[in-house]
């Protein structure tokens, strides 16, 4: 029961992000929710190379061979990585979108339409 | 240092030209403007020299496997490793080499044009290096095994397409596509990582070969094929994900365009990949080519309405861009829903034929159109086509380009869109009648609305006193337009190096795993 917590939690961060990014306004909001969905990512990826009462996996010295596993942890490490550029990068567009629109409520943001 | 120590490096060396050539043109461009053009030229130019030696190695020697940091260089599984292969594995099939030549050709046009369209502004080395990049993203996408790895590369590629879209930062709207853009490539990605995430939670791997070795088609997995094929098919801009492809394609800078184009080709390399080689043995394929094939009539037909009522140059041909995605997806569809039935050897490989050829074809002359686009905005300075006319006084090689490029996408002989069209409706016509005859009158309505263009951009009385544009920017649309006509005058070269080997490797999903899994040598 204990065991599917770390994926109930999973659920419950990328559904609150994809909120987020659905109904909110604000860009800043919105980028907000992309970074949610990116931890939700992130968590399922290190829960999934979880074992229950694992130890890190070096091999030299290890009193027992129940260690968690090392794959999702290192694609994780890389995921967060990208996620920093990706956030970063989307939040200098708000900043430049900010100074020639003055607001960031994406209703107001359409000028490609017209 | 021979022949065969490139041949054998090629896949990793494809790789690391451009991106070490990326982050060493910031340095480069500190001190001499004019070095910064040579150099990156010359890498460009390098990476088109190793695409085409990958062709080569495929060609004599079948699916090359790379696998990094490993001694020999092919050994995909050690043997200690139990079976399973370790590392990073770069696996070049002819399909991959195929789309690796695609882009870096491109890219080598679009960057040679760069250098005198984007002449007068700012922070140009940035510029370049993130064209570098996007180029490394997508070479990466196309040639790796990994799907792990796909995905890095999918970012890589995103990032530096976004942050080039806003390249003309000055205008507002340039940031509001390249946001819209990268929301949409960011959700996409990690879609697709959680889609991995539950791959390797299930099948304890990451290679493609093994993955679909061990493939059992539970109910997950289908929830992963829905992730994979829907985000990358987004990314390709299939309708009905194509909102950011008009916004994006027509604020980027001229280059920039015609490499997102390649851009969204690997993403539809993705969705091919995974659906041909990742689910191929296991899911029925029926069901899968018919999604593919409502995706992409769909796109043909939306795009190609959508694109008549523009009256922006570059938004138009945005929306053709989506059109002619479809019959992609169409002419593969085909094959995969024929795929391990008779019809297949009947009529469905010619399908994948036509699909894959359209592929080269589409990123040759939408990528010249592109370019002409940006021509004639670099001299007229709106992309408004009522504000334009007459231009054909002054700009007599970007008309003559432009009349190439579209004769090409409306499928007119002798250029390459009649050959790879032909052969869709040919093969499509014998898997259903309606589909080829949708695709016809998708092209009629395309070359209907490149009349329009052609009529309102270039001809009548003349309203602005244009020059033709520099030499490199000539030289760029030159090198596009060398290959639609090579690919239009003799389809049979193409036909037999390039598309046959691709549609034959991305058919043969068995042969590709026994590759990878096969271990050295």
């Amino acid at each position: 029961m204990l065991l599917n917590l770390p994926f109930i939690t999973v659920v419950i961060i990328m559904a609150l992000g994809l909120y987020a990014m659905l109904f909110k306004r604000n860009l800043i909001k919105i980028v907000i929710g992309l970074s949610l969905i990116e931890s939700g990512v992130n968590l399922f990826l290190v829960s999934l190379g979880y074992r229950n009462g694992g130890i890190a996996p070096i091999y030299t010295n290890a009193p027992s061979t129940n260690m968690v596993l090392p794959t999702p942890q290192a694609l994780t490490l890389t995921s967060i990585v990208i996620g920093v550029a990706t956030t970063a990068m989307l939040l200098s567009f708000c900043m430049v979108i900010y100074r020639h629109y003055g607001t960031l409520d994406s209703r107001k943001v359409r000028r490609l339409r017209e | 240092m021979s022949w065969d120590y490139f041949l054998n490096h090629s896949p990793a060396l494809i790789i690391v030209i451009p991106l070490l050539a990326a982050f060493a043109t910031p340095l480069i461009g500190r001190f001499s403007r004019k070095a910064m053009y040579i150099w990156i030229t010359a890498s460009l130019a390098l990476t088109e020299i190793f695409s085409i030696i990958l062709l080569y190695g495929v060609h004599t020697e079948g699916t090359m496997v790379y696998v990094m940091g490993a001694n020999p260089y092919n050994l995909s599984v050690p043997p200690d490793s139990g079976g399973i292969p370790v590392r990073i594995i770069l696996t070049v099939d002819s399909f991959g080499a195929f789309m690796a030549f695609t882009a870096s050709t491109v890219a080598l046009a679009g960057g040679i044009y760069s250098i005198a369209s984007e002449h007068s502004q700012t922070g140009q080395e940035k510029y370049y290096a993130l064209l570098l990049l996007m180029l490394v993203g997508m070479l990466g996408m196309v040639l790796t095994g990994d799907l792990f790895n796909f995905f890095v590369f999918l970012e890589i590629n995103s990032l530096a397409s976004a942050a080039l879209v806003s390249y003309r930062i000055d205008k507002g709207v340039a940031v509001e596509a390249a946001f819209k853009y990268a929301i949409i490539s960011s959700i996409g990605a990690l879609a697709f990582l959680f889609g991995v995430g539950i791959l390797y939670g299930e099948y304890d791997a990451l290679n493609m070969a093994m993955i679909a070795q061990r493939m059992k088609f539970t109910d997950l997995d289908k929830i992963v094929m829905a992730l994979f094929t829907v985000t990358l098919a987004m990314k390709a801009g299939a309708i009905p994900m194509h909102y950011w492809v008009p916004d994006g394609y027509g604020k980027a800078p001229g280059g920039i365009s015609a490499m997102l184009v390649t851009a969204s080709q690997a993403s539809l390399y993705g969705v091919f990949r995974v659906s041909f080689t990742v689910f191929g043995l296991s899911a029925n394929t029926l069901t899968l080519g018919w999604f593919l094939i409502i995706l992409g009539v769909l796109s043909m037909f939306v795009g190609v309405t959508m694109a008549l009522i523009q009256h922006d140059i570059k938004r138009l041909m945005a929306y053709h861009a989506i059109s002619q995605t479809g019959y992609m997806l169409l002419g593969v569809g085909v094959g995969l829903a024929t795929l391990g039935t008779a019809a297949f050897n009947q009529y469905g490989l010619a399908a994948m034929e036509g699909g894959i050829f359209h592929i080269i074809n589409h990123a040759m002359y939408k990528g010249l159109l592109f370019l002409t686009a940006g021509a004639v905005i670099y001299r007229v300075g709106t992309s408004d086509l009522n504000k334009m006319g007459g231009l054909a006084h002054g700009m007599k090689y970007t008309t003559i380009f432009f009349m190439i490029g579209a004769l090409s996408i409306a499928g007119i002989p002798p250029f390459n869109g009649f050959a790879s069209k032909l052969l869709i409706y040919e093969s499509v016509y014998q898997f259903n009648p309606l589909l080829s005859i949708i695709a016809m009158i998708v092209s009629i309505l395309t070359l209907a609305s490149f009349v329009k263009v052609f009529h309102s951009a270039f001809m009548g009385p003349k309203i602005y006193d244009v020059k033709e544009v520099p030499k490199s920017m000539l030289i760029g649309m030159c090198i596009l337009t060398f290959f639609i006509i090579l690919f239009g005058l003799f389809p049979n070269i193409a036909m037999t190096y390039l598309v046959a080997p691709a549609a034959k490797a991305l058919a043969n999903p068995l042969g590709y795993i026994a590759r990878v899994l096969g271990g050295g040598a």
